[in-house]
């Protein structure tokens, strides 16, 4: 048989909170392939792990759950898999069921659940480290001998106990533990007691439960200061994201203007020079700029995830998410999409009410995601000056206003929706809130890098080809030697831009905007990159080194471009939300009305605003 | 013997023993977190925080755990003075 076929499969299974991606990301570093499970938006992480006697592992992380009675699709996943029902998933050959060793009571019967199933297993004992410092000591060897599994302890973010922990999965994998008779009972009052008698059993000494966890409760959870905290966490946040992405994006747009003045020497002027200076360069070029702020975004929300400060966030929030008829659970997926909606609208999955669901899905496109960033950032850039107010730049001022605005907006939209189209009983708030954790910086970098990699390939890919796509439509048909109006006028995409003007006209909208809002249903930031092939397509004479930001401040009014900024708030366009919308509701009822709303909100919102400024400017 | 009482009436940081659950009040999954997440008669919890605008939901230790729930399902647990002594 081929080796490669052979690779036994094991999966990474536990409670939220246990350290199952921390393990798994030291186990298998950032050689991680990160896909979908099929039908399901369920993210599918896997990675190889060398044994010691030479085999390779396929290791997988399975999303955590607190039993196999699935709430969720989340737990729904890790129940098929480890069933080994899930379709396209190979039979699993072992389970490392990965426990929190300062909350042995209740991940321990989880692990009596799973030991039912008879599967080869091995139980990692994570956070050894924690329980020590607690005050807790654990006698592993009774604990193993109880449970009659292999027990290791380890401390993932140290990287302590891998090597045991892959020599015992060795030994598991070679059919060294039998597989014992389990217990009988799968009721979960029945295996809950019976844990705790176990849990009771192994814990030589008992330490002091966190007293510096819930000291730090007490100040992020006060009634007065909490709030503030909150507001100050996410304010700095996005004072972070405009001031520490200058320099880098600086940088970055001077790569992009010399590789286009490089090309501009080096291939005779033509429609190839043309599409790779104007189309490629000059469209993609204007959306990886963004990448340093995407990845400080990013950062943040990884941070305050994995520090445990996320459900903190969760619990104060859930008392206003109430007044709209949401539950403070919904707040997490709604900051998930401060970065972008899909994910956004995935992490949904951990809702149980559907009508709950439903309604922050609809609703999550209104968080301002890093898509629009470039968008806000262009336009910001060209029109608001770089003045002081205070402390604070006025630049970031307006972005935490646009942010703001989103925010308002989804809950009135909430609010609305709950009396309306998703009527139904006032869903229940219940979840854990775990200790906290100083983020591990492996643990950050791998998430930093998937998510800057689906960046860059995403603008390597369908930013790339609407790039491309609009540059042709925006090149032919070339006008006639008399034309002496702008050739873009006369070019296809031209025509669309003047055919879509009429709608956009009443809210104070070009005829260059109107086309760019055409390919910007791709992906949002795709409208900066037209924007940036339009103009520069636009030029008499090809002078790169003139910025879309002097090209904008030179042909947009200030009305124009504040209602442009408020159309983004709201801006409907984007093909990936509305697909994952799709799958995650099971068919076009929900995006085909996701889109209407949102349009019919953009329309007003830009409308208000460029009334609004026109007579007062 | 004391009087059942419930949790959000316990004062912050006061630790009482769970005497018991209101299973019929709640569906059936919800009843099953409840003791997935470490709910069960005979365990200590405590009140720790009460959230601000209005004071719900509560922070409430289980076992070893902190667990946000509603008052609304709060309410459906009785408990009774820790039968040890606190801390």
């Amino acid at each position: 048989m081929n080796v490669a076929i052979a690779n036994p499969v094991v999966a990474l299974v536990g409670n939220p909170n246990a350290g199952k991606t921390s393990l798994f990301n030291a186990l298998t570093g950032s050689r991680q392939k990160v896909g979908n499970y099929p039908g399901v938006t369920v993210e599918r992480k896997s990675g190889r792990l060398a044994l010691p006697d030479g085999r390779i592992a396929d290791l997988i992380d399975l999303p955590g759950t607190y039993s196999l009675t699935p709430r969720s699709p989340d737990e729904q996943v890790t129940r098929d898999a480890v069933l080994g029902h899930l379709s396209g998933e190979k039979r699993l050959d072992a389970i490392v069921a990965v426990i929190d060793a300062t909350n042995l009571r209740n991940h321990l019967r989880f692990v009596l659940e799973l030991r039912r199933l008879g599967l080869p297993m091995l139980v990692a004992l994570n956070m050894v480290d924690l329980a020590e410092r607690d005050g807790t000591s654990i006698d592993t060897e009774r604990l193993a001998s109880i449970l009659g599994l292999p027990v290791i302890a380890t401390v993932a973010v140290r990287r302590r106990g891998l090597a045991e922990l892959g020599a015992g999965l060795a030994g598991v994998l070679r059919g060294e533990t039998p597989a014992i008779a389990a217990s009988p009972d799968s009721d979960v009052t029945l295996l809950q007691r019976e844990a705790r008698t176990i849990a009771n059993a192994v814990m030589l000494a008992q330490g002091t439960q966190r007293r510096w966890s819930q000291r730090l409760d007490g100040i992020t959870l006060h009634p007065v200061f909490g709030p503030l905290l909150l507001a100050g966490l996410l304010f700095f946040m996005f004072q972070a994201v405009f001031a520490g992405a200058e320099a880098p994006m600086a940088w970055l747009a001077g790569l992009v203007s010399s590789a286009q003045a490089a090309l501009s020497s080096a291939l005779a002027a033509g429609p190839l020079r043309s599409l790779l200076i104007d189309g490629v360069l000059g469209g993609v070029g204007a959306v990886i700029v963004f990448l340093p702020q995407i990845l400080i975004l990013f950062f943040f929300i990884l941070c305050l995830e994995q520090s445990g400060y996320m459900v903190r966030a969760a619990f104060l929030m859930d008392r206003l998410m109430a007044r709209v008829g949401l539950n403070g659970r919904a707040f997490i997926p709604l900051i998930s999409s401060f970065a972008c909606a899909v994910p956004g609208i995935m992490a949904t999955r951990t809702i149980d009410s559907p009508k709950d669901r439903l309604t922050t899905i609809l609703i999550a496109p209104l968080m301002t995601c890093s898509a629009r960033l470039p968008v806000y950032a262009v336009v910001i850039g060209a029109f608001i000056p770089t003045t002081n107010v205070g402390p604070f730049g006025l630049q970031g001022l307006v972005l935490f206003g646009l942010y703001i605005a989103g925010v308002v907006g989804a809950l009135v939209a909430a609010w609305a929706l709950r009396r309306t189209v998703t009527k139904g009983p006032s869903p229940t708030f219940l979840m854990e809130m775990p200790k906290y954790q100083w983020p591990a910086p492996r643990d950050i970098g791998i998430g930093l890098y998937q998510r800057g990699l689906a960046f860059v390939q995403r603008a390597g890919g369908i930013i790339l080809i609407s790039t491309v796509v609009l540059w042709a439509l925006a090149t032919w048909p070339k006008p006639p030697a008399d034309w002496n109006r702008p050739p873009l006028e006369y070019s296809a995409a031209g025509r669309i831009g003047a055919a879509l003007e009429p709608i956009f006209r009443p809210i104070g909208f070009n005829k260059e905007i109107a086309l760019a809002l055409v390919p910007g249903m791709a992906a949002r930031e795709v409208a900066v990159s037209a924007l940036g092939t339009v103009y520069s397509l636009q030029g008499v004479d090809e002078d790169h080194a003139e910025g879309l930001i002097d090209r904008l401040r030179g042909t947009w009014s200030l009305p124009t471009a504040l209602a442009f900024l408020a159309w983004f708030v709201f801006a409907p366009q984007c093909i990936s939300t509305l697909a994952v919308t799709r799958r995650e509701t099971g068919g076009w009822r929900w995006p085909a009305f996701m889109f209407a709303y949102l349009f019919a909100a953009a329309y007003a919102a830009a409308g208000i605003t460029y009334w609004t400024a026109v007579a007062l400017l | 013997m004391s009087s059942p009482r419930l949790i959000e009436r316990l004062s912050r940081g006061e630790i009482a023993t769970i005497s018991a659950i209101d299973r019929a009040g709640l569906d059936p999954e919800t009843a099953r977190r409840l003791h997935e997440l470490g709910f069960d008669e005979g365990v200590d919890v405590e009140l720790l925080h009460r959230a601000p605008f209005g004071g719900d939901p509560l922070a409430v230790r289980v076992g070893n755990m902190v667990v946000a729930l509603r008052c609304s399902m709060a309410r459906l647990i009785e408990v009774e003075p820790a039968a040890r002594a606190a801390e």
